[in-house]
């Protein structure tokens, strides 16, 4: 049954050959070098260090919710890095390829990139960007904050958390990989039907594309499960519904949203794997395939997906603003409200990313309706942060920064998203760059909300706060590369130029892209003053060793224990009196966080069975890529195998002695006694 | 779950810690993350169902619904499947009289019907096969197959997991962890029943007219 192929096939090669290997593409081997050697600083470090015991121990087989989430922000830092290159790359391009006269190099007829190279590192930006960046940030920062707020002592299920890291992990493995071994899709990052179908894509790109989001989207599915059930089952005495913190209430919202969405896209690319591999017909032109079915089903997912990381970047927001405005949140009913409306509102709107389909004013009509409804609970969000700022003793750290730009970046992103919501006008800038400079205006949104998210819970993680001075260069240039690229971009569209050109018919059109340019310079600052950032911070940590309590004015669960938190977040669970309750202990003057007795703690072995599963799914994955079906069959097999396993395993926890809590409690107090505020957790900044 | 007095209080009387939490209830939690799996799973059927729906009078010349169906064989196979999950609920019924003879018996049976549920459907793919209605024939058949078999693929490996079951529950016998997965694979087994009456409805019998 299995589909004839182009090119050869050997058994225990499938595909896969020597030829595959882009040694002519000196980008590529450029990319490979730069891999290698990094690799190579990486490994070599760690072995010089003798670190690896060290790494196996407390990190790779770990099922820490806190050590997992660093993890995936990590794994979603490397991948934003990755995505900006291929940003770069665009924009370079089509600032080198303006006009007949433009020169080519590489062997490019005009610019360096020739229109296969062009159109695989697009597919590759956006699906990295939205699944591989942005995604595992958000999730990352969900799995460190969830627990802590509230009140718990790991997530639901501690050992799904570990393989739903190591199925992402291993799809971005997949994605770095098609770099160097193939090719990466073509198709978009949506994956335009019938492009990606096997007679007009007969490489191995469309697989890497499609494998890789299969396996992360499993992890993210699992990912919400453990969420969900979190906040449902695990919170302490006293978190009631109506007091947990509304980052939580935003993470139950995007996560039920994932829930019900991600299922959609496994479907459609299920479909459309077997129309690769098997030859059925879901979304062929011919024999009866339907290419508009993948168009829909992509997009029932796909708006959710917009949402679903929108939502927790929202969260971030309204934990931020009011610790900068040292007053509660205004509105805390509304933002609950908004929050599920917004996810509720998410699943009706998906036909407004392609109201070019033909469907008729009807539909177009019902679509454009419920898209400008989402403006509804947006809006009502909005007004609630500019309320908690209004009148409020404002202090702009670096968190607070990013919140701020987020929230400028939501009103232009947001009223450009009302004017798309317009059939008549989304007709007319459909596939232009405005809807481009549109969605990454939203998309920046969301970055800057995470990087708002990592500046403010650093500390709680870590111990000590990531450097101001270098913090607010990173916002600026970050701020003015947003401008300095995305206004011209709205402009282009405007003028009327069409999205994913390798080449630009149009020379007037050059300054324009110069301009985006110059601003992807000013982002290539950002990321110099962010690495910076980093290393200031790490060097200088000592001087900047935080308290309970890293901002003086913080207000939820997870400022109530020990900064960086102990691997059992609290030595006894704490009772929940108020909505923003550690707001409320300062208020009554409850800051005192040392419990009457300690009590034995049940704690989560650590485990290599994630792990195992995750080089398992990369494998099938690779098997199915390259069509080596022994090895397909082989890592599926064993897949089941290590699950069967586990199951088997009795022995999946342990129990931390009152005496050994307290020996550790006794020492992270001495330690916090060094730093202001440090273990009562009062206001580490004098208040004038 | 806890009292006043195993929780420290401040001064003024306010309970700040409890030191007699215990966490959450691990059956419970286990039962609910499952629950939550099967919404997934039920999104996934839902989907099929709609991809069917779009396609399936996109027959492109060849055989429609009405040609292949037997909704009398289907009957059969639906009995099969209703009769496992009622030997499945037996089972449960031991459960709770701690019989692990009972538990084991009863899925033995369960899984015997669910592999003679699986065999009629390989029957019927076999011959459909045989006669050359294949999923790359049209977009009708790719869905009939895709959405048949994803069901009969469940149905597979709820098998397996009644192996693995049966095996843990003469090992370990009745454990937190094995009682959760007994609950959790009844309600896997009873979905799948559910996902069937949509299967026969809507393939067998309105696929028959």
């Amino acid at each position: 049954m299995l589909v004839h192929l182009q090119g050869p096939w050997s058994p225990l090669w499938g595909r896969l050959s020597l030829s595959e290997v882009p040694y002519h593409n000196m980008i590529v081997v450029g990319a490979f070098a730069f891999a290698i050697v990094l690799g190579a600083a990486i490994v070599g470090a760690v072995t010089y260090a003798g670190k690896w015991g060290y790494l196996w121990r407390e990190w790779l087989t770990t099922v820490d919710h806190k050590k997992i989430g660093v993890m995936y922000i990590l794994l979603g830092l490397v991948m934003l890095f990755r995505g900006f290159v291929d940003a770069l790359m665009m924009r370079t391009q089509q600032m080198m390829a303006a006009g007949p006269h433009a020169a080519g190099f590489l062997g490019a007829l005009h610019g360096y990139l020739p229109p296969s190279h062009f159109d695989q590192i697009y597919s590759a930006h956006g699906t990295i960007m939205i699944i591989l960046a942005v995604t595992p940030i958000l999730v990352g920062l969900m799995n460190i904050v969830v627990p802590l707020q509230v009140g718990a002592r790991d997530m639901a299920y501690p050992y799904l958390n570990a393989v739903g890291l190591w199925l992402t992990a291993m799809a971005a493995a997949l994605v770095m990989l098609s770099l160097f071994l193939g090719d990466f899709s073509h198709a978009g990052w949506v994956g335009l039907a019938p492009l990606t179908e096997l007679p007009y894509s007969p490489n191995v790109g469309v697989d890497y594309w499609m494998w890789a989001i299969q396996i992360s989207s499993v992890g993210t599915t699992l990912g919400s499960i453990n969420l969900i059930a979190t906040i449902v089952k695990m919170r302490a005495p006293g978190m009631t519904w109506g007091r947990l913190p509304i980052f939580t209430w935003t993470s139950l919202s995007t996560n039920i949203i994932a829930l019900s969405s991600f299922p959609v896209l496994a479907v459609a690319l299920f479909l459309l794997s077997f129309d690769r591999y098997l030859g059925t017909h879901f979304f062929t032109p011919g024999l009866g395939g339907d290419l508009m079915l993948y168009t829909n089903l992509f997009w029932i997912w796909g708006h959710p997906e917009v949402y679903f990381v929108v939502l927790p970047a929202f969260g971030i927001i309204s934990e931020i603003v009011p610790t900068f405005s040292e007053k509660p949140l205004f509105g805390y009913i509304t933002m609950v409200i908004a929050s599920m409306a917004i996810a509720g509102v998410s699943w009706s709107v998906w036909l407004h990313h392609f109201f070019t389909m033909g469907e008729g004013p009807a539909v177009s009509l019902y679509f454009s309706v419920a898209t400008m409804l989402v403006g509804i609970p947006t809006g009502v969000k909005v007004f609630n942060w500019a309320f908690t700022m209004y009148r409020a003793r404002i202090r702009y750290d670096v968190p607070m920064l990013w919140a701020i730009g987020a929230l400028a970046l939501l009103l232009t992103g947001g009223l450009t998203g009302m004017m798309l919501a317009i059939p008549a006008i989304n007709y007319t800038v459909h596939n232009s760059v405005f809807v481009v400079a549109h969605f990454h205006n939203m998309f920046l949104l969301i970055a800057f909300a995470a990087m708002g998210g990592i500046n403010y819970w650093w500390p709680k993680v870590f111990g000590y706060k990531l450097d101001e001075k270098t913090g607010r260069l990173v916002f600026w240039y970050w701020v003015a590369g947003t401008i300095v690229v995305f206004v011209p971009m709205y402009t282009l569209g405007f003028m009327g130029m069409t999205r994913r050109l390798d080449y630009v018919a149009h020379p007037s059109w050059l300054p324009l892209l110069q301009l985006e340019e110059a601003g992807i310079a000013l982002y290539c600052l950002a990321l110099y003053y962010q690495l910076k950032q980093i290393y200031v911070s790490i060097r200088d940590r000592a001087a900047n060793r935080v308290g309970a309590d890293a901002w003086g004015t913080s207000r939820s669960l997870e400022w109530m224990t020990l900064s960086p938190v102990p691997f059992y977040n609290f030595a006894v669970t704490p009772v929940v009196h108020a909505r923003d309750e550690w707001a409320w202990r300062r208020e009554h003057g409850y800051t005192n966080l040392r419990p009457s007795r300690y009590v034995d703690i049940h704690m989560p072995r650590n485990t290599a069975v994630p792990l195992v599963i995750g080089a398992l799914s990369f494998a099938l994955g690779f098997g199915l890529i390259w069509r080596i079906w022994w090895l397909t069959a082989l890592s599926l097999v064993g897949i089941v195998v290590a699950m069967i396993i586990r199951a088997g395993d009795t022995d999946t926890g342990y129990v931390i002695a009152a005496a050994d809590v307290e020996r550790m409690e006794k020492q992270a107090d001495l330690r916090a006694q060094t730093v202001p505020g440090g273990r009562t957790g009062q206001p580490i900044r004098a208040v004038p | 779950m806890s009292t006043q007095n195993t929780r420290t209080q401040s001064s003024a009387g306010v309970a700040l810690w409890d030191e007699g939490h215990h966490g959450h209830d691990v059956i419970s939690t286990r039962t609910f993350g499952f629950w939550l799996y099967m919404l997934s799973d039920a999104m996934i059927f839902a989907t099929l169902f709609a991809a069917y729906a779009v396609l399936a009078s996109h027959t492109a010349g060849g055989p429609a619904a009405q040609d292949i169906v037997h909704p009398w064989y289907a009957f059969g196979e639906t009995v099969l499947v209703f009769s496992s999950v009622l030997a499945f609920g037996f089972s449960v019924t031991a459960l709770k009289a701690a019989s692990r003879g009972g538990v084991i018996g009863w899925m033995a049976v369960a899984l015997l019907l669910g592999a003679g549920f699986l065999g009629m459907e390989i029957h019927e793919f076999a011959g459909l096969a045989m006669q050359g209605i294949v999923p790359a024939r049209s977009a009708f058949l790719s869905s009939y197959w895709v959405l048949v078999l994803t069901h009969g693929l469940h149905m597979a490996f709820g098998l397996i997991w009644m192996l693995v079951m049966m095996y843990q529950v003469a090992r370990y016998g009745f454990s937190t962890d094995v009682v959760a997965r007994l609950l959790s694979l009844k309600y896997f087994w009873f979905f799948q029943a559910v996902m069937w009456v949509c299967v026969f409805t809507v393939i067998y019998l309105h696929g028959a007219i």
